[in-house]
């Protein structure tokens, strides 16, 4: 039955000479280039995709494109596998796999099928009320039941090899659908000059003028819509978009948009990405989205082969396929009789059921005189077929329509069904549009705007050709004009269409007697009339709350086809008007988005930028094993031969403690401070004294937040009167800068002072170790580094082999070190030629690892004990602070509790065995055996093997701590079961006079 | 995203900039008394109105010029941005 659903009319959509190969649940197919997979599947006779979510009912296809709430399928297989994908927006590609879900084991035979057989069992609320009690019972039992019996598709567990784009659009109108009030406003739009982009979410524009029987300028509407795109494209002021669907509307007219940019072709060319996310930040956003149509409630109105009556009319006109040899069309409006009529062109007598008692539109007067037979009054009750749809219960309405009189049985193979048209307000109301209610179309339309968006069309309720035309043309002008002032006015073209009657208000239909079956309103989420009629008994009165007790119109399908009918059953049960029901919440995105797309490019290495110092390729040839300090990446420690990290950690602080170390601190942030009132700026930022700081010295400085709490710690040098070169830790560097020019701008712009960062400008290594002294004399022959002529703190300008180079006498490890900065891009020369001088002294470079063991020992506060929770006291700072002038934050350290004698200080922890190493985050005890909870006294912030004394250290801070040097306590880490026994001692570990900094 | 046009740039998104806070807190001068009401109420409290607000923004991918903004924050209407030394 090889696509034995093919129309006998041809189009100029589908390229039959191209025959595509694709599979579905395993089983071959074949089907054109030009259809969907959902097309190629109907066009081959099956209409059995999935099951539903709650019931696992059959289910197949309802719509044609975003609107399809059931059909979703697992697309692709592998690496490339996606689930909950609609196969209505799915175009056929050579090779396609797609496979059902939602079932187990295959879609004909599900167990999950039972569900639908206990229905009873599973109504609006069954969640809530069923799992309520006990409470242990839902890790264990009740969840992973609903997620087995509930899942949808399965996500791939490996890495997506395809690629993703990010692209900024600016424009002055944004147009998106391009149906005919879509492609008037844009064409009127880029004729008075603006920048425009149309944007269209399937592959054809022109959206209802290619399956609707219109004329315009007295040609078909299809041939007025291809010599519009054609003149758009010839625009240079116009960018059009298919396959694009706009799904967000954000704050300021940012618009986003994926396109979907080589899912429909064989063999995509490796440099275009997979799809791409527009940003469109839009001077106007004219909203030409049309129309969905509604679904009627009938019994078992689910089954596969029952469709929207526009849909059917669709696949038979862009995708030359049937739906269907024995149509019903049910329908409460004259819209459906446009596919009675297109089945009657393909030799094929569809039974017209309407609800309405006449119409003497013209689409039903040329049905009924092509022969179609069409019954009023007359509806669907119930239909049978178990796995697709092949008898119907119908018969006619009584005179108040709320029961049948006569019930007959018949065959069918599809039921189209249509109950009047939805606009879709999804982005106006996303925009921040409140609707309102128009009676004259049962449904919401935008009102008032909030942003600069204009709804024209079938989205607007303008249900006729000439409306949509005609507001299309005008917003398409006057938006623009707003931007371009051009006043240049397109002519609206003449169009002809078929005059139509109202339609019925009724869109759900008795029960036949004695049944009860059920009629679904919302077939994504699977709610049905019985389960509003609950949720409204069980006295949930607020839409918001209807919606969520039965979760009708959630998740991806956001009530596309079924928030209005699901409105007008509790407007019915509350004998209230729709408005006065109101409506919820549309939320992005509109439809299904990828994740891949919405990540873009910033996935693995470039989910940030990496910042590597100019010496990389050095540490990289040396076996450097690194760590992340922020975006930098920095060498951890450099194992040699079979050495654990613990082995060459010490071996590296070792060094430093007996000869010489290398270490490239170019990371550390840097600041370039002028003018006049440096000194002045750097004196109310740090806690202690700068305005005399002579020139050619460095000094240590604290800062705050004005909250009291100690902000960052750094090295500050004055190189002239009013030039100074400011040190920040590597962690801190962006904050520091907007710190100082927030305070420079705002608080104090009577200060002349200019700062900039200048952290790449150079590139720094500590060279560090009781040997230093020698090799610098080494590489700096010129230079006297006696102590008198170059003290602690001193800082000397310096050529290395010709190379401007600034040398400050500093430490961060405790020893006698230097810091030398050259000029980035001689970084590596710089290091290279240390290393080089530097091999008879022993040299070895040194990571953050024994960086850190070296300043632990010597009791040095780093980035745990900064932790924005700690004033100057707190961490052994308050020496640096100053009582003789004011800066930021002093105020803040008068604070009572700030001040407490018992307030925790920084302390030293030595475990009492001399073995085991204390985890950095363990709390202080008393005692690790009393009842929970335990007083905490302070906690451990960092951790090291002390490689002077051979046995681990730690620094805390400790309540009191000062007064408890020689007590023993508990740092225990009851996550991981550990307790030890510590002895307190002083935080300076080694060298507490701090003798060799200054040797 | 909001729009916001840094007075010195330009229309540029809110991902080139950093938010700063009230615009109307004063910081009390260096080198007074400050009861220890007024300097909590300058560290720690804010008002929280909903409708216009008048804040600092700090284009910090951009010129790293702070500046003023009136923004309600209820539906993010910018009213106006101008320089720290102007008027909003
Ligand atoms: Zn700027």
């Amino acid at each position: 039955m090889s696509q034995s659903y093919r129309t006998k009319n041809i189009n100029s959509f589908l390229n039959k000479s191209k025959i595509i190969n694709f599979k579905f649940n395993g089983e071959s197919y074949l089907g054109y280039e030009g259809d969907t997979l959902a097309s190629a599947l109907i066009a081959n006779g099956i209409h059995l995709v999935g099951r539903s979510f709650k019931y696992h009912r059959p289910r197949g296809f309802l719509g044609v494109g975003v609107e399809e709430p059931n059909a979703m399928v697992q697309l692709h297989e592998g690496d490339r596998s996606e689930p909950n994908i609609i196969a209505t927006e799915v175009e056929l590609v050579e090779g396609l796999i797609a496979n059902s879900q939602n079932c187990w084991p295959s879609v004909k035979f599900d167990i999950g099928e039972v569900n639908n057989l206990l229905n009873r069992f599973f109504p609006a609320g069954f969640y809530y009320k069923t799992f309520m009690w006990p409470k242990s019972f839902w890790m264990k039992i009740y969840e992973p039941i609903i997620r087995r019996a509930a899942g949808m598709g399965v996500a791939s567990l490996t890495p997506d090899p395809d690629r993703y784009e990010h692209n900024y659009e600016h424009c002055d109108v944004l147009v998106v659908g391009s149906g005919p009030s879509g492609l008037a406003s844009a064409l009127a739009a880029a004729n008075n000059g603006a920048k425009v982009i149309l944007a269209e979410d399937k592959a054809h524009f022109g959206g209802s003028l290619l399956t609707d029987e219109v004329m315009i300028n007295n040609r078909p509407g299809t041939e007025w819509a291809e010599e519009t795109i054609k003149h758009l494209k010839s625009l240079p002021n116009v960018i059009l978009k298919n396959r694009s669907q706009v799904f967000g509307y954000y704050d300021h007219n940012m618009t986003v948009m994926f396109e979907r940019v080589s899912d429909h072709i064989e063999n995509p060319s490796k440099y275009a990405p997979r799809q791409r996310l527009h940003y469109i930040r839009a001077g106007e956003v004219i909203i030409s989205t049309g129309s969905i149509e509604r679904p009627l409630s009938f019994g078992n109105n689910d089954r596969p082969g029952i469709f929207l009556a526009s849909a059917a009319n669709e696949y038979m006109k862009i995708y030359e396929t049937l739906v269907g040899k024995n149509p019903i069309i049910f329908t409460n409006n004259d819209t459906a009789y446009l596919s009675a009529i297109e089945f009657k062109k393909n030799n094929i007598s569809p039974l017209v059921l309407d609800i309405r008692d006449s119409s003497s539109g013209d689409l039903v007067k040329e049905a009924q005189s092509l022969g179609i037979e069409v019954r009023f009054s007359s509806g669907v009750a119930n239909t049978k077929g178990h796995l697709k749809v092949n008898k119907a219960t119908i018969g006619k309405l009584n005179s108040s329509k709320d029961s049948f009189i006569d019930l007959e049985e018949i065959n069918c193979d599809c039921i189209c069904m249509s109950g009047g048209w939805t606009p879709t307000v999804h982005l106006s109301s996303q925009s921040g549009n409140k609707l309102k209610f128009d009676k004259n179309i049962d449904a919401f339309v935008p009102d008032k705007k909030k942003q600069k968006e204009t709804t024209v069309g079938s989205a607007n309720g303008s249900f006729t050709l000439k409306q949509s035309l005609e507001e299309g043309f005008q917003a398409g002008f006057d938006l623009s004009n707003l931007i371009t002032l051009k006043n240049i006015k397109t002519e609206v073209p003449v169009s002809k269409e078929s005059k139509t009657e109202t339609h019925e208000k009724i869109w759900c239909m008795p029960l036949p007697d004695g049944e009860n079956p059920k009629r679904f309103i919302d077939f994504q989420n699977d709610v049905a009339v019985s389960d509003v009629e609950l949720a409204v008994r069980e006295g949930f009165k607020s839409i918001e709350h209807i919606k969520r007790y039965t979760t009708l119109g959630m998740a991806g399908d956001q009530g596309k086809t079924s928030n209005l009918n699901g409105l007008q059953q509790v407007s019915n049960i509350q004998k209230k008007i729709v408005p006065e029901v109101g409506h919820t919440t549309f939320r992005p995105p509109y439809t299904p988005v990828t994740i891949g797309t919405i990540v873009g490019r910033e996935v693995g290495n470039h989910f940030q930028p990496t910042r590597k110092t100019p010496t990389h390729k050095w540490h990289e040839e040396n076996n450097a094993v690194y760590t992340n300090a922020g975006l930098w990446l920095r060498p951890r420690y450099y194992p040699r031969g079979n050495e654990s990290m613990f082995e060459a950690v010490n071996r590296e602080a070792l060094n430093v403690r007996k000869n010489v170390g290398i270490c490239d601190v170019t990371s550390l942030g840097k600041i370039d401070i002028k003018g006049p009132d440096s000194a002045e700026l750097l004196n109310r930022v740090y806690t202690n004294a700068w305005m005399k700081l002579p020139i050619g010295k460095a000094r240590y400085g604290v800062m705050l937040r004005e909250d009291g709490m100690v902000f960052d710690d750094g090295t500050t040098t004055r190189l002239s009167e009013n030039h100074f070169h400011m040190t920040t830790t590597t962690a801190q560097a962006a904050n520091v800068l907007a710190h100082l020019e927030y305070y420079l701008q705002v608080v104090w712009p009577e200060l002349k002072v200019n700062v900039v960062s200048s952290t790449e400008q150079f590139s720094g290594a500590a060279v560090a170790g009781p040997k230093s002294r020698d090799l610098m004399k080494k590489l700096f022959p010129n230079i006297d580094f006696s102590t008198e002529n170059f003290p602690f703190m001193g800082v000397k300008d310096a050529e290395i082999v010709g190379v401007k180079a600034k040398i400050y006498r500093i430490s961060f490890s405790g020893e006698l070190a230097y810091e030398v900065n050259v000029d980035s891009n001689y970084g590596l020369f710089m290091w290279s030629e240390i290393i080089k001088a530097g091999e008879e002294f022993g040299i070895q470079p040194y990571g953050t690892e024994a960086l850190a063991t070296l300043r632990i020992e010597m009791g040095h506060v780093s980035g745990p004990e900064l932790d924005g929770r700690a004033v100057p006291y707190d961490i052994g700072l308050h020496g640096m602070v100053s009582q003789k002038k004011d800066f930021i934050g002093k105020r803040s350290l008068e604070k009572l509790a700030y001040n407490d004698p018992e307030r925790q200080t920084l302390v030293g922890l030595v475990p009492v065995d001399k073995k085991t190493k204390i985890p950095e985050g363990s709390h202080l005890v008393e005692d690790d055996k009393v009842k929970l909870p335990n007083p905490k006294l302070g906690h451990v912030s960092s951790s090291c093997w002390s490689v002077e004394y051979n046995n681990p250290f730690s620094i805390a801070v400790l309540k009191d701590g000062k007064n408890k040097i020689g007590k023993k306590l508990f740092a225990v880490a009851p996550l991981k079961n550990i307790s030890i026994l510590v002895e307190v001692v002083p935080p300076h570990y080694v060298d507490p006079k701090g003798e060799r900094v200054r040797a | 995203m909001l729009e916001i046009k840094c007075p010195f740039c330009g229309k540029r998104s809110q991902n080139e900039f950093a938010y700063g806070g009230d615009a109307t807190v004063k910081r009390p001068a260096l080198g007074q008394e400050v009861s220890t009401k007024d300097w909590d109420d300058f560290v720690y409290f804010r008002d929280n109105p909903r409708g216009k607000h008048s804040e600092l923004w700090h284009h910090i991918s951009g010129c790293r010029q702070w500046f003023k903004v009136s923004r309600d924050t209820a539906t993010h209407e910018i009213f106006k941005t101008v320089r720290l030394e102007e008027e909003l």
